[in-house]
């Protein structure tokens, strides 16, 4: 189980362009497997257009209390961007102009930002449709000064979207740490307590799902329906979907994948499994990612793998919808994990 | 010549063997997908079954897929051994049952 990230550690794949190389070289170059470009190409969708804007993400740092083997963010206690108040201020004039309908907070544990709870006050004045914090869980369990985040989340009608490997203790705390999951099962009782993911109650409790090793995510409704049976009669809890999301090779998924001898024929499994109806709905078309120093990127992934959006709106400073609608979306292979099968988003499966 | 009768890359082109008996092969997949497909019992029962025969059977391909196919389904190490101890279980007694036969035999021919 790790406990620093490949920064700290100084490993060659905390550098974005070293991941880059990897997902570029090898099996893409020598033409076993084609490159995503080439694969979007045969059905005339390349390029990928931005459409019109629904979902901001903005990642308000990649400090996080877990340090989870597949985590894309390379996130950790040891990292410590974070965004500032003056950055969130200018995120928040972002979200008043925004034709967005979805805000979605990410991090690391957006939690631990010394500003998120301002943040999240200020941003909920903006009466956006959809108000998304991804949450690990156990952050709630963390420290006494976390206790109290489900009734915060209430008082701001957040929606609640958090991080569950598995319905079992072994293969939750193999991903996410000793201990994991025993913190997240006591969270989710006590968002339950309040009302969070209650049938027919609106304050919304989802989970992610992501699997524990070097395979894609099978069924999403199956799945979901084993994990409210488990947790059901185990635990006592509910909530209301389940988003099954495929494990992307970056960051420490990739070094995970090099380290285990997997990545060649993991590649192979997402390829195989392309499917052309999920590239026209993948996330990057309805969604922008900020960063948490206020650059502007086309998902999550991008931003991780620094790829930055392809407008002359490259920063909050300088935000342009109008502009930003229409941009190229930026590729590489990575890409090939978001049209898989049913396809895979922050919202789940996407056909 | 391969050195291996089996090669793991082959499991990838299974679907080829449609490619020389073009209505076999549609009819053989046509079934197999139905077999697969929920119905009294779920797609998870079915899968850790196929597990279980896979290894009665001992075939390399089906033992990569349906281990792969548990896992996308978030079936666990722990249900996957209790499904091969069954599988395991039903084989030996096989072999065990046969002893009645024998100690027949010997009753009759030495009893």
């Amino acid at each position: 189980m790790a406990t620093k990230s490949l920064k700290k550690l100084g490993s060659d794949l905390a550098q974005s362009n070293r991941q880059l190389e990897i997902l570029s070289n090898g099996i893409f170059k020598n033409g076993e497997l084609p490159t995503f470009k080439d694969k979007i190409s045969k059905t005339n969708q390349f390029p990928l257009k931005a459409k019109k804007l629904e979902i901001l993400q903005i990642n308000v740092g990649y400090m996080c209390n877990q340090v989870c083997d597949h985590c894309h963010v390379d996130a950790g206690p040891d990292r410590k961007e974070i965004m500032t108040r003056d950055t969130m201020k200018q995120c928040l004039e972002v979200i008043k102009k925004s034709g967005a309908h979805t805000l979605d907070l990410t991090g690391g544990a957006p939690e631990m930002n010394p500003d998120f709870r301002w943040f999240v006050e200020e941003a909920a004045k903006v009466g956006i449709k959809d108000f998304i914090v991804r949450s690990n869980l156990t952050i709630i369990r963390a420290n006494k000064k976390y206790h109290d985040l489900p009734e915060f989340f209430e008082k701001h009608k957040v929606h609640v979207i958090s991080s569950m490997p598995h319905w079992t203790k072994g293969k939750t705390d193999k991903q996410r740490g000793d201990g994991v999951f025993d913190k997240s099962i006591k969270a989710l009782q006590d968002l339950n307590a309040i009302g969070y993911g209650m049938p027919g109650n609106n304050l919304k409790l989802d989970l992610v799902y992501n699997p524990s090793g070097a395979f894609l995510p099978g069924d999403q409704t199956a799945l979901e329906k084993d994990f409210k049976k488990a947790l059901l009669e185990d635990f006592g809890i509910q909530f209301h979907n389940l988003f099954a999301i495929t494990n992307l090779p970056i960051a420490r998924f990739l070094d995970y994948l090099i380290a285990s001898e997997n990545y060649e024929d993991y590649m192979y499994s997402l390829v195989e499994a392309y499917n052309p109806a999920a590239v026209s709905n993948v996330m990057c078309t309805n969604t922008l990612s900020i960063s948490w120093d206020g650059y502007l990127f086309d998902c999550d992934f991008n931003q991780m793998l620094e790829l930055p959006v392809n407008s002359k709106s490259k920063h909050i400073s300088e935000y342009n919808e109008e502009l930003l609608e229409g941009r190229d979306i930026v590729i590489s292979q990575h890409c090939y994990g978001c049209t898989a099968g049913a396809g895979s988003s922050c919202q789940g499966n996407i056909i | 010549m391969q050195k291996t009768y089996y090669d793991p890359a082959d499991l990838k082109k299974f679907g080829k063997i449609s490619e020389w008996n073009e209505e076999l092969g549609s009819k053989f997949f046509d079934y197999y997908n139905s077999v697969f497909k929920e119905g009294k019992l779920s797609e998870r029962e079915k899968s850790l079954i196929a597990l279980a025969v896979a290894h009665t059977i001992q075939c390399p391909y089906c033992i990569d897929a349906y281990t792969g196919d548990g896992l996308q389904r978030g079936i666990t190490k722990e249900e996957m051994i209790e499904a091969l101890h069954v599988a395991a279980a039903i084989r030996g007694g096989a072999s065990l049952v046969h002893g009645v036969q024998m100690m027949n035999k010997v009753n009759k021919l030495d009893g």
